[in-house]
């Protein structure tokens, strides 16, 4: 029973995940605009939505004795980070772009927020399964 | 929990934006200080950024820090006044080397960016105050 929730939720939480951890990474981009040699960086979020759907166990995994005990999560801990191609290089050698981070920063809240009300009414219907109402 | 994170990088950033408009305060507020505490006319001061890993190195995002306070090593202005004080024997008077135009620049960039990372905590506030009523 506990996998077959698991399993309703396992993608939104992935995302939620995501989501969250882009978030500081774009709140790092926006916070060291005027940092001279700081490189800007982000996430591919598909790919890394794919690779926590596949990977299940990521490099924090605990030791199991059994092959029923319940496997930890780590898919969403190990991001890869990649570097934004500056648009305009700038003599600092900064390529924050501050337009493009508070953009990508507000439609990944706003992304953030779906995916949040999205669980909520995933917990919503399975309550109401449950209550038989 | 990486939203707890942008506070830190937010806060980060907004510490080390202060504190530059403190040196741009104080280098506009000495334009015309001719002598100082050193009895040296007063030197520009700029502040110098540096990005602070958080949260493991892994994790690809960074907070602000100041990594020092450096005297901005341009020379200094010399004035023709032979009536001040401080003139010398051909009637010249050293001034700080202080650029207004520069600083008046240096000081709309970092309220401005002071005004970006207190939106952005803000936004993470949201986030996380929508976070902890999922479910209800």
């Amino acid at each position: 029973m506990i996998s077959g929730i698991d399993k309703e939720i396992g993608f939104l939480r992935d995302a939620l995940n995501l989501r969250a951890n882009r978030q500081q990474m774009l709140a790092s981009n926006i916070a060291n605009a005027d940092t001279p040699n700081y490189k800007a960086r982000d996430i591919n979020f598909a790919t890394e939505l794919q690779r926590a759907q596949g990977a299940q166990v990521g490099n924090l995994a605990m030791n199991v004795t059994s092959a029923g005990h319940m496997k930890t999560f780590a898919g969403t801990q190990n991001v890869q980070a990649l570097y934004r191609a500056a648009v305009q290089p700038s003599i600092d050698g900064n390529t924050v772009d501050m337009d493009v981070e508070r953009a990508q920063f507000t439609d990944n809240a706003i992304h953030y927020q779906f995916l949040l009300d999205s669980l909520g009414s995933k917990f919503k219907t399975m309550q109401a399964a449950i209550q038989g109402q | 929990m990486s939203l707890f994170n942008v506070f830190n990088i937010a806060g980060s950033a907004m510490t080390a934006q202060s504190q530059r408009l403190n040196t741009v305060a104080s280098n506009l507020a000495n334009a015309d200080s001719a002598t100082s505490s050193t009895g040296q006319p007063y030197r520009a001061k700029q502040v110098v950024f540096s990005a602070m890993p958080l949260g493991g190195s892994r994790s690809g995002s960074a907070g602000v820090k100041v990594a020092g306070v450096i005297e901005d090593p341009s020379p200094m202005k010399r004035m023709y006044d032979p009536k001040h004080p401080l003139a010398d024997a051909q009637g010249f008077v050293t001034m700080p080397n202080v650029n207004v135009v520069e600083e008046m620049v240096n000081m709309i960039s970092a309220s401005r960016s002071y005004q970006n990372n207190a939106d952005m905590m803000n936004t993470a506030k949201t986030l996380l105050m929508k976070t902890l009523t999922l479910g209800q």
